[in-house]
């Protein structure tokens, strides 16, 4: 699927870049491309490094050494306007001000499409109108954000990012603090998008089965540096489980989707298997 | 991209839109009511009574003994600096309120104004200043505790920024304190001016040179303002919306000098900042609105000075004893029902 010799257009790369924080590396001269149009998932394990480098490309931080390109301009130097109005994010605890609708929220996505003193227009409407229909919280439009379970305060969330209307979307584990259901409603939603309207999605997940169904391009990390990457079914193999999480483990077929499903061989029910395999 | 909208669902979004707009609508309506309501009262009653066609005669240039005296040197300045002075701080208040996601961390609790007042104080008392140089001073003080605690508390914001503000503030007043014992002129209404507030000193040149601080002011405030709905929404997704924190740190620079020149004019009236965006808040169903508590503001300054004045007969408080009185309980209430910072 990926020939090196032809590799997939992406907007959005980095080149040797690394990120940190006060002097601290945790990302290290990492080279990626994230293709265009497909919904790329970064795992790995904690303090591996995925969220830094998301952040990077969110323009959050700035890159110590290397760079972040966005259309091949360096990301760092664009205006914030301009990157707002390519690359949405959605950051992994927003805050919620009080007693805001939901329609207010969402239309807040609208800002890097208004000028200094532009007031609402019609485009933002329909803009805002869109979202909340691709997102099904139309019929809470009226209501406050902080009435609203997690799963649609989350989905609510996606809705500014959507109406902020984007080509690349950036989301830092959209689906911590979600139930399964609502996790993969989220995902699912977003696959939608992604389907429906191309948009490039880029997400750090923690749960590698329901990573390995979602992503098109998979990237696993290890101390801040890229351990594969690739589509899911080269990439998630007993040894790179091994490699990223230190963990013995075996992969079997998803009965479902036939992506890869890991399971996952701690201490106990290595024995087990070994008892039952000898 | 352009997927096809359904027209009821724009119909909704027009309507769940409406109806924050019209309450927001209805509150700045009532609000400027009320703010008429007050600066009526301040001007025409008391213990002078002027009348309404008195009032408009005075205005237009006739002179009535007595009358046009105590009105244009002493009730209506009085009035005008109080809603000039009250607007200015609401604004700065909710300003940093939002920006800072914190109810406490007002520039009035977090040692803003009285190091505005500090530093006005010390160039008045020492280097035997009036005037613009005054306001300027007053500007270098705001600046100066505006970019302490902020440098000792870096972006965390929270509780800590407010504990930082209230020592700050505590060392500057006792400055205050210290300055006028060393001065020559030992003057009560100016020093209570200076630590808590005073409309008593107002005259036309002040109240000038604040209308053209705040004019210059407010389109940067209006051109800033659109940001901090972003803001609000954390660093992070307001960075994703192009709003980087330098464009927060312009909009709190903005609040700081309005407090400044708030403070320049009228000293640092106690709890303005801190009881305007709450109460402005809470009138508009829990969204803040910066008008809102600029009007809320202007009202709580007019309002008690019409009470620090005629409350009892033949003493003149300053009208920060008055919001004092009320602005303190508040913040206790605060304090206990633990309101105050909302997780980030």
């Amino acid at each position: 699927m990926t020939n090196p010799a032809h590799p997939p257009p992406s907007r959005l790369v980095t080149r040797e870049v690394s990120l940190g924080y006060d002097d601290k590396p945790v990302v290290v001269d990492l080279s990626t491309d994230l293709p265009d149009g497909q919904t790329t998932v970064i795992v790995g394990a904690n303090a591996c490094g995925k969220s830094t480098l998301l952040r990077g490309m969110a323009r959050l931080l700035r890159p110590s050494g290397g760079a972040i390109l966005l259309d091949g301009q360096e990301i760092a130097t664009l205006p914030s306007r301009q990157v707002a109005r390519t690359l949405g994010l959605l950051p992994q605890n927003p805050v919620t001000p009080d007693g805001v609708s939901v329609v207010d929220l969402v239309g807040r996505g609208r800002h890097p499409h208004q000028g200094a003193f532009r007031r609402w227009s019609r485009g933002d409407e329909a803009a805002v109108a869109q979202a909340l229909e691709l997102t099904d919280t139309i019929d809470v439009a009226d209501r406050l954000v902080d009435e609203l379970s997690g799963g649609q305060r989350q989905r609510v969330w996606i809705a500014l990012a959507l109406a902020q209307q984007t080509d690349l979307l950036l989301l830092d584990e959209p689906t911590t603090y979600l139930d399964v259901a609502h996790q993969v409603e989220v995902l699912d939603l977003l696959a939608d998008l992604n389907e429906a309207r191309g948009t490039t999605i880029v997400m750090v997940l923690h749960d590698l089965n329901l990573a390995a169904r979602y992503a098109g391009h998979l990237v696993a990390m290890r101390d801040g540096r890229i351990v594969a990457a690739g589509p899911p079914r080269e990439v998630i193999t007993e040894d790179c489980v091994r490699d990223i999480f230190g963990m013995e483990s075996r992969v079997i077929e998803d009965p479902v989707t036939a992506t890869p499903m890991v399971i996952p061989l701690g201490r106990r029910s290595r024995t087990l298997h070994d008892r039952r395999t000898a | 991209m352009s997927a096809v909208v359904s027209p009821e669902a724009v119909a909704v979004v027009r309507r769940a839109r409406r109806r924050p707009i019209r309450r927001t609508q209805w509150v700045i309506g009532g609000l400027s009511l009320a703010l008429l309501g007050v600066v009526a009262a301040r001007t025409l009653l008391g213990d002078f009574l002027i009348t309404v066609p008195d009032f408009l005669r005075i205005v237009t240039g006739t002179e009535i003994p007595g009358a046009s005296y105590v009105l244009m040197e002493s009730k209506l300045p009085r009035a005008v600096l109080g809603v000039l002075v009250g607007g200015a701080f609401g604004v700065a208040g909710a300003i940093f309120q939002t920006t800072l996601r914190n109810p406490l961390a007002s520039p009035d609790i977090v040692g803003v104004s009285v190091g505005a007042s500090a530093f006005a104080v010390f160039s008045i008392v020492t280097l035997h200043q009036s005037g613009p140089m005054v306001a300027v001073a007053a500007v270098a003080g705001a600046l100066f505790v505006a970019v302490l605690v902020r440098s000792q508390v870096g972006s965390s914001g929270g509780n800590r920024l407010v504990l930082v503000g209230v020592g700050v503030s505590a060392a500057l007043l006792s400055v205050i304190q210290y300055l006028f014992t060393r001065a020559d002129v030992w003057d009560v209404q100016l020093l209570l001016q200076w630590l808590t507030g005073s409309l008593s000193r107002v005259d036309w040149p002040t109240i000038r040179l604040l209308a053209v601080l705040l004019g210059v002011l407010a389109p940067l405030l209006v051109w800033l303002a659109r940001s901090a709905r972003v803001a609000e929404l954390g660093e992070d997704a307001a960075a994703g919306l192009g709003v980087t924190p330098r464009r927060s740190d312009a909009l709190l620079l903005v609040a700081v000098l309005l407090v400044a020149a708030g403070v320049a004019a009228a000293g640092p009236i106690a709890f303005v900042s801190f009881l305007a965006g709450p109460i402005a808040r809470a009138l508009n169903a829990g969204r803040s609105t910066l008008i809102g508590a600029g009007l809320v503001g202007a009202v709580i300054v007019v309002g008690a000075d019409y009470v620090a004045t005629y409350l009892v007969p033949d003493v003149n408080y300053p009208v920060g004893v008055v919001t004092g009185a009320f602005g303190a309980p508040f913040l206790l209430w605060l304090l206990a029902t633990g309101r105050a910072p909302r997780r980030s």
